[in-house]
């Protein structure tokens, strides 16, 4: 990495999405994420990884202000999108969801059909003026899921009728069809097989030329395979952060090392 | 370092050092055999020699079906990722110090008669001592994972080539001064940049341990001078 061209870097540290500092995050008096900064780069995946209840998905949330449905949960420091701080209170969190999308770890379709549950959101957000535009943009979010082949002829049957990996890349399409610019992703592949897991994976590959993911997974080597940075997360706090393949050729900190090697008692 | 939470893996990787550690040993007899079969030219030694090389490929293959089972198995990351690396490539170095070893002793068998020059068989003598020295100062690196004795080792591998460079123009020498010497000394050439490349193959051994253990690799920045070009000319 030090023989990195210098442009490479400079590129490296002026393109950022999401800027996190000092984020503290509270659970009644639980203090659940202590003191986090993080510069998330546009257009590319950054994997959270961490043992379980180190904070990941807690982190996660505040990106699209989802912890404010958790009555008891606080959230102090600043969060920057495009430089713009989503906590201001102007900003509308309903408004900032739709530019900041989740997936989650179980496929949760809505009991509709495979075309309502793509339409729902650019409905509510009258994302079409008429029909045929609507119908556009169901077919083109699915086709991006990578799910038209295998949606085209049965878009009025019911989403939860798919296969788990199936439900799971609906989701993603339904996330997609409200032209969202950051995609969060909470372990959406702990419930799937792994040709399904792989078909994840790839769409991911595929979506982070228009988007930028930020994916949370327990499996390392999910990680390793979808992600270019990877944080790793323990006890609240953010240990270590880097290129991927730093991360797991070279990490810098023990506990980062001990983690990702299987040494964690 | 502590230990794996599941502890097969920490017996796997300790095996894998074991044959590391088998083959060391074993490439650094071979070595110091042949070269004493060239000078005391003792062909039943020489033979033994052969031999022994058998066991060096024998080992490599063995540690290759580790290194295979504990990745399909394991998904090695970090420091063990680049443990598992280094021990691949430096058995495969090892592999190539016995097959270096091994020319030698054949060719104790080609020359079968008495070293022509004291001075020549001492000169032979003292780049193996170099090159043996080189040998196990980086095994004891792999074993005590010590990056800075790895990067000594790289540092001291222009020693074994300027004995290499001076033995060249020795050899040529005595080429030049009786043609009846010149099958002789071809081969005792060929033994030289042999054991020559012994020490080669300590310096990739050197470098694979210091990324071992530091993540980094070495700058390439190493020049290596080849005097015995600007002799040939
Ligand atoms: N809704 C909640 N109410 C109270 N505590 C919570 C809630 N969600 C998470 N926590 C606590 O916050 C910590 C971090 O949890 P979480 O973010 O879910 O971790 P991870 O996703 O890394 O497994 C844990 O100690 C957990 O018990
Ligand atoms: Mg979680």
């Amino acid at each position: 990495m030090k023989e990195m061209p210098k442009i490479d870097k400079a590129d490296e540290m002026s393109e950022t999405k999401i800027a996190a500092s000092k984020v503290q995050v509270y659970y009644g008096t639980t203090h659940a994420i202590k003191d986090v900064d993080i510069n998330i780069q546009p257009r590319s995946v950054t994997a959270f990884i961490g043992p379980s209840g180190c904070g990941k998905s807690t982190f996660l949330r505040t990106i699209n202000r989802m912890n404010d449905t958790i009555d008891i949960c606080r959230v102090e420091g600043e969060i920057l999108i495009d430089g713009e701080d989503i906590y201001d209170p102007k900003v509308d969190p309903v408004q900032l969801r739709a530019k900041v999308g989740m997936v989650f770890q179980k496929p949760n379709p809505f009991p509709k059909s495979i075309y309502d549950n793509v339409a729902y959101g650019p409905r509510i957000h009258g994302l079409a003026k008429n029909k045929s535009e609507l119908d556009e943009i169901v077919a083109s979010s699915l086709q991006k899921a990578g799910l038209w082949e295998e949606a085209k002829d049965r878009l009025d049957e019911p989403g939860t009728g798919m296969s788990g990996g199936q439900q799971q890349r609906l989701c993603i399409a339904r996330a997609i069809a409200v032209n969202p610019e950051v995609i969060l992703m909470d372990e959406p592949c702990s419930a799937l097989d792994p040709i399904a897991t792989a078909k994840v994976e790839e769409l991911i590959d595929e979506l982070r030329e228009n988007f930028t993911i930020v994916i949370v997974t327990h499996s390392m080597q999910q990680a390793a395979r979808v992600s270019q940075r990877t944080a790793f997360f323990h006890l609240g706090i953010l240990v270590e952060e880097g290129p991927t393949q730093d991360i797991f050729t070279n990490p810098q900190d023990k506990r980062t090392q001990d983690y990702i090697t299987g040494r964690f008692g | 370092m502590s230990e794996h939470t599941v502890s097969s893996y920490d017996e796997e990787l300790t095996a894998i050092a074991g044959c590391i550690a088998e083959m060391g040993g074993l490439a650094e007899t071979t070595v110091t055999n042949a070269v004493s079969a060239l000078v005391t030219q003792d062909l039943e030694l020489a033979r033994a020699t052969i031999k022994q090389d058998g066991r060096l490929d024998e080992l490599l293959g063995e540690i290759e079906v580790k290194l295979v089972e504990i990745i399909a198995r394991r998904q090695p990351m970090g420091g063990d990722l680049r443990e598992i690396m280094a021990a691949g490539r430096i058995s495969n170095d090892l592999e190539r110090v016995g097959d270096l070893a091994k020319n030698v002793a054949k060719r104790v068998i080609a020359i079968d008669s008495d070293l022509k020059s004291k001075k020549l068989a001492i000169g032979v003598e003292h780049i193996t001592e170099l090159a043996l020295g080189q040998l196990k100062n980086v095994l004891d690196a792999y074993t005590k994972q010590d990056a800075e004795a790895a990067r000594q080792v790289r540092e001291a591998d222009s020693e074994v080539d300027a004995i290499y460079t001076s033995l060249f123009r020795e050899l040529l020498t005595y080429m030049m001064e009786d043609p009846r010497n010149i099958t002789q000394c071809a081969h005792l050439l060929f033994c030289a940049k042999n054991i020559e490349r012994i020490g080669d193959h300590a310096t990739n051994i050197a470098e694979n341990v210091y990324y071992m253990v530091t993540g980094e690799r070495l700058p390439e920045d190493r020049p290596k001078v080849d005097e015995t070009g600007v002799v040939n000319a």
